[in-house]
């Protein structure tokens, strides 16, 4: 039942046993202890599974794992320092639980790569999949606007 | 006081310092039990009951037992071989780990699946079925109090509370708990009043919908057990469990990380109770995780009826209110009796009113039990209280601010318990309300299809009581600092802020210090987080604790013949020849509180009352009933903040996420009970489109003396005012009275039109 796909996770060749029903997310729990992409409304609708895949952010919860063979896999663990998007949200205390806080990261990273500097009426639309029941939206949107700033100084 | 080295060079409390777990965060390093794996684990998946109210003829779980992959199928009557009386609950034990002889809602757990692959037992649980005799179901709480749908046949109060003593083995009704208020002479004082107005409001079911679903593991030994739990009352927990099974405390074990948010979804027992047993049957680690959807059948917030009347003398001043409050707790009581008493007693709101009578009824009903949601039942009562506000002041002809300051409760007054109210900035918050909103300036109406409107609106909560919370703060021979202590950061902040009063009393930067997470074999006990109780109750015990550990430092260089000034890993040094050796702070807190007696007075309430007001200043599409906030003011007593940057996200946060229990959040149930929209794709929460265009954020300047540093709770205040002020800015752009929640467009349209 099992079948091996291949594919670029943060930058390194990886592969895994996966099967039909599998979804991104699990494998990424599962195989390769990655938790940052998570599943919470199992519907596609929260972005709280958000990975990107070949430079697209999907819902890793409806991504079947068996069609991801040679694609580039990137999530919220890819690097080893933090990027301008992330140094923003912590300055800008843009999150409280933080379970929603990776899918949104990404999110952002690929608003500011489309429009590096987005009016909060952008941000607004561009980031409504991701659902934060914590509420910290009006944090999260000058924590877009200060990534932006800083990714234009860089 | 002179500082040591490592001393932080500037005060620690009162700065906005990011989150201390930033990084894990950001990063998705988080620990979340969500994300726990243990070898050998098995996942439990749950079969529910279709059926609102009926008695279990029979459960056939033969199919699901064949299928290849399921190791095991559990039911109530396998679980009683390990709990002959499995039922748990904080003010009543009537819940069942699995149902028994009946089932009381749709959605209730009657089987679990265990399998190493989760998706095997959730198969197997379409495979078994379950048949019923159906048994009359009641669902609104108005009516379960007559009801001859009886929920539960005879009443199991947990017997900790007195309140509670008198329902012990009640039979025939579905009153959990009736709180009763009597001050004054309200009949006499209804006579002679000039005006009397009576209103009738309701609120409608909705659900936390934290975006980590609800998660735990057990894992046990030969005799001990740990429970692995996104939990906000890890001691409970561990009381609770121990009691279930006739063990000793101490062989039980609760560890609790971070959660993904709780809003009080995550109180007392939840899934801990039925991973316990697994475990213990199966001896292998057990995990069940909810999925979104079942999280509606296992937690709400409580649907209300206020019916609420007022006295006014000439002048102006309201002498006598009457409230009668039906709180509807479904199957089983959950926290529902306390937010009944607790709340119920301040029905009357932040009013100075003379002769006051409530009536407060918890009610059995067949729906999905609920709880305590950010708030704890206040923003209910507020929802009516000021919306009756709102409408005397219209009947009188008087500025509603004005109204509402005349008869507003003052400092040294006594509330209707009779408590005398005390650092509760009710003044300082309606005045900054009413300059916030610039409510002497004439307001812009707007015209043609877009109508506006303003209104505000001003509520206040008793922190619960009696309640308790220790802590121990080690100072290690380094001089680094450990804070032990069960309070649990669900995301309201409190590993950084209890770190901040740490590093305020032993002076070092809040940054250094390490908060131990809940872990019930480490940390002390702690009632739980919940009730914006943790700044006061938690932030005194820590602060206490990180006092004895100074004094024992400064003892320790006493007894060493050290200057004040030495530094922390000199004593150790010292003491013992090497860097060697800690010392241990340890406090417990626990305010005074007066039970109220037969008529509800108590000259000691709470130990320190929140207070919060909201504006609004919104428009209406009167051609599709759409109401857009343009403007939203938060304006909150919460002591002195200790970290002002996370008290204004509390406040903002609270606020948006009350707009949705205000505008568009409901739980629909057919006439069977059954929820018809129970996942995100139904039931909507608010998101980025939903944001007001302006949110101003202020907490006044205020003390809380008996405070950490004046500090006190905020994580609930600024849901209070926010539905009443809608609905009063909406009553002020077109003309309507909405008296149900929530008011989406469909019910401004058809109230409209109605008109």
């Amino acid at each position: 039942m099992r079948s091996e796909v291949q594919f670029q996770l943060n930058g390194e060749p990886v592969s895994a046993q996966v099967a039909p029903h599998e979804s991104l997310v699990e494998v990424l729990q599962e195989q390769f202890g990655l938790y940052g992409a998570r599943e919470s409304c199992g519907q596609g609708l929260c972005g709280c599974c958000t990975v990107l895949v070949d430079g697209v952010a999907v819902s890793g919860c409806l991504q079947l794992a068996a069609l991801i063979n040679k694609k580039n896999v990137v999530t919220v663990e890819a690097g080893l320092t933090l990027d301008p998007v992330q140094e923003a949200f912590i300055e800008s205390g843009a999150f409280q639980c933080g379970f929603c806080t990776p899918g949104i990261v990404l999110m952002t990273r690929q608003l500011l790569d489309e429009n590096p500097d987005p009016d909060e009426d952008a941000i607004r639309h561009y980031l409504s999949g991701n659902l934060c029941r914590c509420a910290a939206y009006p944090e999260i949107i000058k924590a877009v606007q200060l990534a932006a700033q800083k990714r234009r100084k860089t | 006081m002179k500082r040591a080295t490592q001393a932080a060079e500037t005060p620690q409390v009162g700065r906005s310092i990011p989150r201390l777990e930033s990084w894990l965060k950001v990063t998705g390093r988080a620990e979340y039990v969500h994300n726990l794996r243990l070898p050998g684990m098995l996942y439990g998946k749950i079969f529910r009951s279709n059926v609102a109210h009926g008695r279990i003829k029979n459960i056939d779980v033969s199919a699901a037992r064949a299928l290849a992959g399921v190791y095991r199928v559990v039911t109530g009557k396998d679980i009683q071989e390990v709990i002959p009386e499995p039922f748990y609950g904080p003010a009543f034990h009537d819940q069942p780990i699995l149902a028994l002889d009946k089932v009381r809602y749709v959605g209730e757990p009657v089987a679990v699946v265990l399998a190493s692959d989760p998706h095997v037992a959730e198969a197997a649980t379409h495979l078994i079925s379950a048949e019923y005799e159906e048994l009359p179901a009641v669902y609104d709480e108005v009516e379960a109090m007559t009801s001859k749908a009886i929920v539960h046949d005879v009443l199991k109060p947990a017997g900790t509370f007195p309140d509670l003593k008198h329902l012990q083995g009640k039979k025939n009704t579905n009153l959990a708990l009736d709180f009763r208020l009597r001050r004054g002479n309200p009949d006499k004082a209804f006579k002679a009043a000039a005006r009397v107005f009576e209103h009738r409001f309701r609120t409608q079911q909705v659900m936390h919908t934290p975006l980590e679903p609800l998660v735990s593991v057990a894992e046990c030994t030969e005799d001990t057990l740990t429970i692995h739990t996104a939990s906000q009352s890890p001691s409970f927990v561990r009381i609770e469990i121990a009691r279930l099974l006739g063990w000793a405390e101490n062989r039980v074990r609760v560890r609790v990380p971070f959660l993904g948010g709780g809003f009080g979804a995550k109180l007392y027992i939840k899934l801990e109770a039925l991973v316990s047993v697994l475990s213990l049957i199966t001896r292998k680690p057990v995990k069940i995780a909810l999925t979104m959807e079942e999280q509606f059948f296992t937690i709400t917030k409580h649907a209300s009826t206020f019916r609420i009347k007022s006295g006014v003398d000439a002048g102006g001043r309201i002498v006598a209110r009457e409230c009668e409050v039906w709180w509807n707790g479904g199957a089983y009581a959950d926290i529902g009796p306390r937010v009944t008493q607790k709340s119920g007693f301040t029905a009357p709101g932040p009013y100075d009113i003379e002769h006051v009578a409530i009536d407060s009824y918890a009610l059995y009903t067949n729906l999905p039990p609920a709880g305590a949601l950010r708030g704890f039942g206040i923003p209910q009562l507020v929802w009516a209280y000021e919306s009756h506000t709102d409408l005397m002041a219209r009947e009188l002809g008087v500025d509603p601010v004005a109204f509402r300051r005349q008869n507003l409760l003052k400092e040294g007054r006594p509330q209707a318990t009779g408590t005398v109210m005390h650092d509760a900035a009710t003044e300082k918050v309606l005045d900054r309300l009413g300059a916030l909103m610039d409510w002497k300036k004439p307001f812009d109406q707007g015209k043609g299809t877009v109508r506006r409107g303003r209104g505000i609106a001003v509520g206040f909560k008793a922190c619960i009581s009696n309640t308790t919370s220790l802590a121990a703060v080690g100072v290690n021979a380094d001089g680094s600092c450990t804070v032990y202590c069960s309070t649990v950061d669900m995301g309201q902040g409190s590993d950084t802020t209890m770190a901040q009063i740490v590093g305020e009393v032993l002076r070092v930067p809040a940054e250094s210090v390490r908060v131990v997470h809940s872990d019930t074999d480490v940390t002390p006990f702690d009632m739980a987080t919940l009730g914006s109780r943790s700044m006061f109750h938690m932030g005194n015990a820590v602060k206490l604790a990180a006092e004895d550990a100074l004094q024992k430092i400064n003892h320790l260089r006493k007894e060493l013949g050290l200057g004040p000034d030495s530094a922390v890993p000199e004593i150790f040094r010292k003491k013992y020849g090497m860097r060697a050796g800690s010392v241990m702070g340890t406090a417990s807190f626990n305010p005074p509180y007066t039970p109220p007696d037969a008529n509800g007075l108590t000259d000691n309430a709470t130990p320190f009352w929140m207070v919060g007001g909201t504006g609004v200043e919104l428009e209406v599409d009167t051609e599709t009933g759409r109401v857009r906030i343009t403007r939203l003011v938060n304006v909150a007593d919460v002591g002195t903040p200790v970290n002002p940057k996370i008290v204004e996200s509390q406040l903002s946060g609270a606020a948006i996420m009350q707009l949705g229990f205000t505008l568009f959040e409901k739980m629909l149930f057919d006439d069977q009970g059954q929820l018809r929209n129970a996942s995100l794709a139904e039931y909507k929460i608010p998101g980025f489109l939903d944001l007001p265009d302006e949110i101003v954020n202020e907490a006044v300047a205020a003390e809380q003396k008996s405070g950490p540093f004046g500090a006190k709770g905020v994580g609930e205040t600024a849901t209070f005012g926010l539905s009443p002020a809608v609905a009063n800015a909406i009553h002020d752009a077109v003309g309507i009275r909405l008296t149900e929640l929530p008011m989406n467009p469909e019910a401004v349209f058809t109230k409209m039109q109605s008109r």
